[in-house]
């Protein structure tokens, strides 16, 4: 059965994650092989989840890590340990 | 994601601090220091209030330490815990965007990608540029808050369609609806602008007629 542009770009997100069931999968790929302007779709998502996705993004400052742990120290000292309510 | 070595070895740093050695929290956390700081800066888009929710989150973590579930896993548990805590800071800063009326969370809804003749490859290195860096942040932000958090929790985080589910507190099948469109979205933000933004050396596909 031959699919429309419109119904391929329902299941891109499945496509991506490997999910579609068979059927629909083979009817898609076969869409994808003639179809530039699905293809180009497709292949955009992709990329750009792969760059989202990048560490690089979303980047922790400097010094954050040491700061957490000061704070976890201050507060931990402070603090009973959470096996039970503080009396 | 965490191997099962590991969950076994986490489920034993659990225990040690609730049997007092509190001092092994530090321990625990160490893995999940950016995913946490990340959530907290993807809602509130500024370094010092994403560096303070994501300390609270921690500090929230060991204070309920003895009701996590050993079933669940601990980072699971802790993503839920930092998603709260975003979340409640955005509601006081009333910084919430109200959900439109009439969009369904879960309606069957189409949103059309952005359409495209070919699409060049951008590669990862691009992401040394701090224009391109700025302009993924900012697609992200402007998901309205149910895809954003989806996408969070989905592409950026990694958690599987079960653990996003119960983080979210709704079914399978919405997260894989939700995800979707706002997979869709990004596309359609992104691709007109990044198409625009690759440099010629990182072309991958030679352009064959200079009209085009």
């Amino acid at each position: 059965m031959v699919i429309e542009c419109k119904h391929v770009w329902e299941h891109i997100s499945g496509y991506l994650d490997g999910t579609l069931d068979a059927k629909i999968l083979a009817q898609v790929q076969i869409h994808l092989d003639h179809c530039e302007i699905c293809s180009a779709i497709m292949d955009s998502t992709r990329n750009i989840l792969i760059l989202t996705a990048d560490e690089r993004v979303f980047e922790l400052p400097l010094g954050y890590s040491q700061r957490l742990h000061a704070r976890l120290d201050a507060e931990l000292s402070a603090m009973s340990s959470p096996h039970g309510p503080n009396p | 994601m965490i191997k099962t070595a590991e969950l076994r070895d986490e489920a034993q740093l659990i225990a040690s601090i609730l049997s007092g050695e509190a001092h092994l929290f530090h321990e625990l956390i160490r893995p999940y220091e950016r995913s946490v700081y990340v959530m907290a800066l993807s809602f509130l888009k500024n370094e010092a209030d994403a560096e303070d929710a994501a300390q609270e989150a921690f500090l929230k973590a060991y204070r309920n330490l003895a009701s996590f579930r050993s079933e669940a896993k601990f980072g699971t548990w802790l993503i839920s815990i930092t998603l709260n805590e975003a979340r409640g800071r955005l509601r006081k800063a009333k910084a919430v965007v109200l959900q439109s009326l009439d969009e369904e969370p879960d309606a069957e809804g189409h949103i059309s990608p952005a359409l495209l003749r070919d699409w060049r490859e951008i590669p990862s290195e691009t992401l040394e540029r701090q224009e391109i860096r700025s302009l993924l942040q900012a697609a992200v932000g402007q998901l309205p808050q149910m895809y954003h958090e989806i996408f969070l929790l989905r592409d950026v985080e990694e958690l599987s369609i079960t653990e996003a589910a119960e983080v979210l507190q709704i079914t399978e099948s919405s997260v894989k609806v939700r995800l979707h469109r706002a997979r869709i979205m990004l596309q359609k933000i992104l691709a007109p602008q990044l198409r625009h933004m690759t440099p010629q050396k990182y072309s991958q596909r030679r352009r064959w007629f200079p009209w085009l």
